[in-house]
């Protein structure tokens, strides 16, 4: 539609009135015929074009022509007219294509989506991690130390006695050409985290909240349960007044976060030789809720921790380097748990070895 | 070990739980009833036991019967077993002790004119077949039914010999050099000076408290016999069944420690069994005891307890006066102890010295007591309390960086495994990066697993392969693990991170093409990952085949190391043909390793914020023919070199190599952004910049395409 657009010679407000509704109508018109995208951008350069626009033409010639008095007039005039245009073709932007247009950029949409493939965490690591979080929430900072460790770390500080079966070579991994030193030094691969309990209390006095995430080895034949290699996460808790129900406490309220609060714990008697009065802990069972099934044995529970308040022989060898571990003053509770056994439970593991195979296919389902 | 609960029964005719309850009473108390048999009406049940090495004393039924007896509060009848009066003999038998550091006591009895036959049942009705035939227990004859029935009922080793074939009389010694005994076991056996053994004035008859011998083994022709009963030192025995690789319930007693005092109580069970056949008991029992060993085990010093202490080790229980003087009492009394009042302790606390039963040895200090207390009274009688807190939690101070890099990892698409802690000689060799410092292991759980890995590479590679070769084309994996170095002295460990691809990039779909992973998909992971630190520079070189410095496992012209403000951070690249080809990997494997522990001794960079231009961007495209040796690297550097503000970005958008250009040319497109914080760059600034940017690219040999 070809506008054009009148020279004004009058300037009083009725005929600025006359003159700019008469210019909204053919906007209006002309807005009203477009069709597609080209004719929307066609009505944008005749009005709103930068050059050769009507309002630019507008604003050209008739403000110029206009009066002093009469410009503000004008003015207020000339940019009502252009929030209709606007307005005009914001509404047919808003429109958009027509539905033919659309129709030709059909996709299938059923063609499965493109994935970016997303790493996985090992389901060993996210065990460990949120085991490591609830007890960060109860305090606990994380310890570790090294995975090859000497006898005196692994086993004395630990009150092994010389003669202990867990110190022969048939149940540990050790460096070679350890037989010419004396015992207490020779190396072997840690067959628990608990070493580091050892090594914290050295270097700080109590009061100790640490939980010890680690890889530990053992001289074990490897079958669907059982693994040379393994994870295990140990706990310390030092302080004036530890006592055996906070050890009970604590590892109740720890189940309850890692398995559901509907889990209940029992415990019984034991002996490790680096707590008295020494305990294993069994909770309910997570696939039963505690009926009995297969899982448990039909016994409604299952064994996951051993535990205990701290053996006072244990702090005596602490007190060698830190005097602050005096077992008449102060009290403590350990306890260590397997990061493969929970996390064969949590996630439906069947074979222990997966874990260490890096096959893809498994590794993919912890996505 | 299997228990008869009808036997048990026999010694608590009080007790009135059923069996089901017993056994959950027991194991909640740590003698752990780990199967509950039903052996059909008025049998009882067979308990199935697991109990802890610390416990040998329970080991048998009148050891559970004295635990039942403390659970319910029962009198236990003590062990006691008469004899028929002893026909005065001549001189006494003659027992002689020599190696008093190994046998703390033996006693001897002789009975004469026994019968070698089948077992009598004799014992109240509790019959020894009755009891045998329920515990499928095999009865051969009465001599050997009687030390198996002391075993069963008290857990302490005897053994019978046949006294006629005895040589003057006993000596307790340690073996001569040379000596040879056939054991029970047929065996005939060269005994170490160490070995302690029971011998007559000739010969060794038995190894002590292991296994007796052949050549005083009763026969049916048997006719006396003396019955040895005795308490010897756990380490002697331990080391002389070891030596001989021995493994007997007698050996598992001793080395665990006997009962002092059960000799002569256990001499006249099994000799009350062997009467039941006939025969007479000549003389009074033979008794020869070593003070000092008495002393500490049968004869210990009191310990001293506090209630006080209970409670400040065990704390609150469910019912609210907690842990009192009378549960202490009552628990330890009916575990055999012998309490004293303590008089001299301030504030009227109730505290006591305690004399410890001598069959258990394992009792030795307070907290053992302590435990007791607890373990009878009931662990699940305790409260659920929480500590109140220490002090704030403290991170480990790479504890954050680890989780960026496995973060990063893990965006990139790469799952993360673990791999064996251990690989083959060979294999250390090839990937350790200081070569020769490998520690070997001992006791290896085979010869591939001889050595702690010094590199994370082997693993990385067998897991890679065994992908392949279950048919799992498209691998990507990394591992955060322990490298290990040094020597078999001393051992260092590293952290370390190793990073593996094969096979097509993941978002293949039937839109677009696949396409393999290559090299700089992987230096883009490198990129990312040392992205995360705050570092001055960062460069990636290749060294000439013959500088021998690119380690042996990668492709000398498709590796790089890595290096962070100059020190070397990791290496990575195609694996060598070679060891594909060794490993039968067809494709190519890319893998590196960054070695974490110098990459943690950086701050990670943390990210800040920078006002963003609202000013036009301009983008200029420059299209340069370079020499195949000019690297990307020198134009790189050269554009950098020109330090313009306003250039804020340039990369290479595109290679082509065709015949129309010279030969060992290519070309590059080489892509600048220009920006102005401040105001939109006017033509001739831009004239000005681009011009600059051809003249050094062109001092590195780059010239503009026409």
């Amino acid at each position: 539609m070809n506008i054009e657009i009148p020279n004004l010679t009058a300037f009083d407000e009725a005929a600025l009135d006359r003159a700019f509704a008469q210019l909204e109508l053919q906007a209006r018109e002309a807005a009203t015929a477009l069709n597609g995208e080209a004719a929307v951008e066609a009505f944008r350069l005749q009005w709103l074009g930068r050059k050769q626009g009507l309002l630019n033409e507008v604003s050209g010639r008739w403000l110029k022509a206009a009066p002093v008095e009469a410009k503000k007039l004008l003015g207020v005039r000339f940019n009502a007219l252009k929030a209709v245009v606007e307005a005009l073709l914001d509404e047919a932007l808003g429109a958009g294509p027509t539905d033919a247009a659309l129709a030709r950029e059909a996709i299938d949409i059923t063609l499965p989506g493109t994935r970016r493939l997303a790493g996985a965490e090992h389901p060993i690591t996210k065990t460990l991690n949120e085991i490591t979080s609830v007890f960060a929430a109860l305090g606990y900072s994380v310890g570790v130390g090294p995975e090859v460790e000497t006898d005196y770390y692994n086993f004395e500080c630990m009150n092994f006695p010389p003669g202990h079966p867990a110190r022969d070579t048939q149940d540990t991994l050790v460096v070679a050409n350890q037989d010419r030193r004396p015992q207490r030094d020779r190396l072997l691969l840690r067959t628990h985290t608990s070493p580091v309990q050892m090594r914290t209390m050295e270097s700080q006095p109590p009061p100790v909240r640490i939980v010890i995430p680690g890889k530990v080895h053992r001289n074990d034949a490897a079958d669907a349960t059982h693994s040379p290699i393994f994870h295990q996460v140990e706990g310390l808790c030092v302080d004036s007044n530890i006592t055996f129900s906070d050890l009970k406490g604590t590892l109740d309220y720890v189940m309850k976060a890692l398995f559901g609060s509907a889990v209940k714990t029992r415990f019984f008697p034991s002996f490790f030789p680096f707590t008295e009065p020494s305990a294993d802990v069994q909770i309910s069972c997570i696939f039963c809720g505690g009926k009995g099934c297969r899982k448990c044995k039909n016994s409604g529970w299952i064994e996951l921790l051993g535990c205990g308040m701290v053996d006072p022989a244990v702090f005596a060898f602490a007190a060698e380097k830190q005097p602050a571990y005096d077992p008449k003053k102060i009290s403590g509770f350990a306890f260590g748990m397997g990061v493969e056994r929970i996390a064969m439970m949590k996630y439906g593991v069947s074979e222990i070895g997966q874990f260490y195979a890096g096959d893809m296919r498994f590794l993919g389902q912890f996505v | 070990m299997k228990i008869l609960t009808k036997w048990l029964r026999a010694y608590l005719p009080g007790l009135t739980a059923d069996d089901g309850q017993l056994a959950e009473d027991l194991t909640l108390r740590g003698i752990a009833v780990e199967g509950v048999y039903d052996l059909g009406a008025g049998n009882g049940s067979l308990f199935e036991m697991d109990i802890t090495t610390n416990r040998v004393d329970a080991m048998n039924h009148y050891g559970v019967a004295r635990e039942a007896a403390a659970i319910y509060g029962l009198p236990l009848p003590e062990l006691d077993f008469a004899l028929p009066k002893a026909r005065p003999g001549g001189k006494p038998f003659s027992v002689k002790i020599e190696a008093e550091e190994a046998c703390g006591r033996f006693t001897a009895r002789v009975l004469r004119d026994v019968t070698i036959a089948d077992s009598r049942d004799w014992f109240a009705g509790a019959e020894v077949s009755t009891y045998f035939g329920l515990l499928e227990q095999k009865p051969i004859s009465n001599a050997v039914d009687a030390t198996n029935f002391c075993w069963l009922a008290m857990g302490q080793p005897t053994h019978v010999f046949d006294l006629d074939k005895i040589e003057g009389g006993i000596i307790v010694r340690r073996a001569k050099k040379g000596e040879r005994l056939r054991t029970l076991d047929g065996l005939e056996r060269v005994l170490d000076p160490e070995d302690l053994v029971v011998a007559d004035h000739v010969k060794a008859l038995g190894l002590a408290g292991v296994m007796g011998g052949w050549d005083t083994m009763i026969t049916p022709e048997t006719a006396n016999v003396l019955v040895e009963a005795a308490w010897f030192d756990p380490v002697a025995v331990r080391r002389t069944a070891r030596r001989h690789g021995l493994h007997t319930d007698a050996s598992h007693r001793f080395e665990r420690g006997a009962d002092f005092n059960a000799a002569p109580v256990a001499s006249a069970l099994v000799s009350r069994i062997l009467l039941a056949s006939g025969g007479w008991v000549e003389g009074e029992l033979v008794d020869v005891r070593v003070p000092a060993i008495e002393e500490r085990t049968a004869h210990r010093p009191p310990v001293e307890l506090a209630l006080s202490e209970v409670r400040r080790i065990l704390g609150a229980t469910v019912d609210e006066e907690g842990i009192t003087a009378s549960t202490v009492e009552v628990v330890l009394k009916a575990l055999g102890c012998t309490l004293a009042e303590k008089a001299d302790l301030a504030k009227g606390e109730a505290a006591w010295r305690v004399t410890l039963p001598s069959w258990r040895l394992d009792l030795e200090r307070e907290i053992d007591l302590i435990e007791e207390v607890a373990r009878v009274y009931g662990y699940n009688r305790f409260q659920n309390t929480l500590p109140a807190f220490g002090e704030g939690v403290r991170a480990l101070p790479w504890a954050e960086k680890e989780s960026e890099i496995r973060r990063t990892l893990l965006a990139a698409g790469f799952h993360e495994a673990i791999a064996s802690t251990f690989c083959s000689a060979a294999e250390a060799a090839l990937t350790a990066p200081q070569p020769g410092l490998s520690v070997p292991l001992g006791n290896p759980l085979s010869e591939e697993a001889g050595v702690l890995r010094p590199s994370l590479a082997p693993g990385m590679l067998a897991m890679i392969a065994g992908n392949l070769h279950r048919d799992v084309s498209d691998v990507r994996l990394f591992e955060l693990g322990t490298v290990f170095s040094g020597s078999t002295e001393k051992v260092d460990e590293r952290p370390a991170l190793a990073f593996g691809a094969v096979g097509s990039l993941p978002e293949q779909s039937a839109l677009h093409p696949s396409r393999a992973v290559d090299f700089h998909d992987v230096k883009g992971v490198v990129e990312q990952v040392l992205a995360r630190f705050q570092v001055q520079a960062v460069y990636f070189d290749r060294f000439p085949s013959e500088a021998g410095i690119t380690p042996e496992w990668l492709h000398p012209y498709r590796a790089a190391r890595v290096a962070v403000d100059g020190a070397t951070v990791g290496w990575f690249g195609q694996l060598h043909p070679r060891e594909a080809a060794a490993r039968k990997l067809k494709e190519p494997v890319l893998v590196g390793e960054l070695y974490l522990d110098r990459l943690y001794k950086l701050p990670l960079r943390r990210p800040a914020a920078r006002e963003i231009s609202r000013f036009q961007p301009v983008r200029r495209d420059f299209s340069l023919i370079l020499d195949e040796s000019t690297g990307w690297e020198k134009i790189d550097a050269a554009v950098a070199g020109l330090r313009i503000p306003e250039l804020v970005e340039w990369r290479a958008r595109e290679l082509f190599r065709d015949a129309k250009l010279g030969a060992g040319e290519y070309s590059l497109l080489l892509g600048a952004t220009f920006q102005a914080p401040d105001r939109t760059l006017r033509e001739e600034e831009l004239q000005s910049f681009q011009a600059q940017v051809v003249e050094a690219v062109g001092k590195v040999g780059a010239r503009l395409r026409s």
